[in-house]
């Protein structure tokens, strides 16, 4: 099933009647990373968990491919900030993510012990995987994802709170996934990262798409005020929350 | 108090010479209570967790139902097993009564709810952090149960613990279901009370130190396999 384009179409998702997703407008091709920028609050995670599924918008459309059809069963994946580390080893955590597919144990640590010498980690295998560094964590779970072979790739803040060289080998792999074919979507509050690794920026004020565009443009002359105001450090609150 | 001393050094001389009758009483009972345990473990940890994990109509009530079943008083299992099992009952036929088997069945009654109640508490804990990630990586039920089960192993150990704690210390049940007859359905719970109501302390005492020493020998091997499993998987 084809997954690109990807069309959102006026997303809504108002848990207890807070406002959070309020009209989400999007379009994203087959290829690039895209980060999703804005200040907190702005719905920007809530709108990665939608388009996998974790959340039930309130109302709105997503259509997957040329059809308009139901979210594909395979392909999407999502790393999240603080990745699930289980209380096993290095490798047996990175091989979790082949579980539900039909594979043989032996072929699916096979797989995983490959794909732990692509980025880095192949003489850990046999570590406990929760005594790794939180940018080793980071780059477990950038690997249990992409072993799946992904068609979107999500990414929740996966460089958060880690220092520069564990987010710069995170940044890395990150590209190399890309590589590989895999349409990502990220978000991140780091603008030096943004620059760095986006192909187009989508940023998120409220609930709302401000503007998407090309990385160069949106840092050169940003479209809206609230994009502006972000990018100076200035968004006052009453942008942010507008129902604050 | 001279009294009291002697019969505990008789007790102690019971068990410095390895007396038959001692050790006969305490094979069985380790029998009976680690099949339930074993039992309660196949059922109660399972049921836990797919509880903790599922999605359906009626899974408070039957949290509650399951948390309440914890303090079953252990001779209504009793009498209900006795009427299963009793020739008139439904098993009757299996002429299951007054055996070990009996006993077992009993037990594993008890320590199933305590345990399924247990591991629905910890595997919930869990499952409140990784439900997300499992879903995304298109975890059916079944395979979350298992990786939770498998995740929380060394906290279980508690509610392995707990469930052999209530089928040892247990009297009520296996005393109307297996009789406490002498060399067939004599388990140490049920010989410390007939020692006891016959005057003979020695045999009740020598009975009750080695449960005592059993239960925490177990509880200190249970301490030191979670301490390790935490240092080496965090």
């Amino acid at each position: 099933m084809a997954i690109f384009p990807l069309r959102i179409s006026d997303l809504r998702y108002r848990p207890n009647g807070r406002e959070v997703l309020a009209g989400i407008d999007l379009e994203l091709g087959d290829e690039g990373i895209t980060l999703v920028l804005g200040p907190n609050g702005a719905g920007k995670s809530v709108l990665l968990r939608a388009i996998c599924g974790l959340v039930q918008p309130s109302s709105g459309s997503m259509a997957w491919g040329s059809e308009q059809g139901a979210r594909p069963e395979q392909g999407v994946m999502m790393v999240f900030q603080r990745p699930m580390m289980l209380r096993a080893s290095v490798l047996h955590n990175v091989a979790l993510g082949l579980k539900p597919l039909d594979l043989s144990r032996r072929e699916r640590e096979s797989r995983a012990l490959a794909m732990l010498e692509r980025i880095g980690l192949a003489d850990r295998a046999g570590d406990s995987a929760r005594q790794l560094s939180g940018g080793e964590q980071q780059r477990l779970a950038l690997a249990r994802a992409w072993l799946t072979r992904p068609r979107l790739l999500l990414l929740d803040e996966p460089t958060a709170s880690l220092d520069p060289s564990a987010s710069a080998a995170v940044e890395r792999i990150i590209r190399e996934i890309r590589t590989d074919g895999t349409r990502i979507l990220m978000v991140t509050h780091n603008l030096g990262q943004a620059t760095r690794l986006g192909d187009d920026i989508v940023f998120m004020a409220a609930g709302r798409v401000c503007e998407h565009t090309a990385v160069q443009p949106f840092f050169a002359r940003p479209r809206s005020e609230e994009a502006r105001l972000f990018i100076q450090g200035e968004l006052p609150w009453r942008m942010r929350f507008p129902g604050a | 108090m001279s009294a009291f001393a002697a019969t505990f050094s008789d007790a102690l001389s019971l068990l410095a010479h390895f007396d038959h009758t001692v050790l006969e009483i305490v094979a069985l009972s380790l029998q009976v209570s680690g099949a339930a345990v074993l039992l309660g473990t196949l059922i109660g940890l399972p049921l836990g967790a797919c509880i903790a994990v599922g999605r359906f109509p009626g899974k408070t009530t039957l949290s509650v139902l399951i948390n309440g079943m914890m303090g079953l008083p252990s001779v209504v299992v009793g009498v209900v097993v006795y009427l299963i099992l009793s020739r008139s009952g439904p098993f009757g036929a299996l002429g299951m009564l007054y055996s070990p088997a009996a006993m077992v069945v009993a037990q594993t009654l008890l320590v199933v709810p305590l345990m399924a109640a247990i591991t629905r508490q910890v595997v919930e804990d869990v499952w409140a952090r990784y439900a997300e990630e499992l879903q995304v990586m298109r975890f059916s039920w079944w395979d979350s149960v298992t990786t939770l089960l498998h995740d929380c192993r060394h906290s279980l150990v508690v509610a392995v613990l707990a469930g052999l704690g209530r089928a040892m210390s247990e009297v009520g049940a296996v005393m109307i279901v297996g009789g406490n007859i002498d060399r067939a359905t004599r388990v140490m719970t049920t010989a410390i009370a007939l020692e006891t109501s016959k005057g003979d302390l020695a045999l009740a005492i020598a009975l009750g130190m080695v449960l005592i020493v059993i239960i925490l020998a177990l509880n200190a091997l249970a301490f030191g396999l979670r301490h390790w499993a935490m240092r080496r998987y965090g």
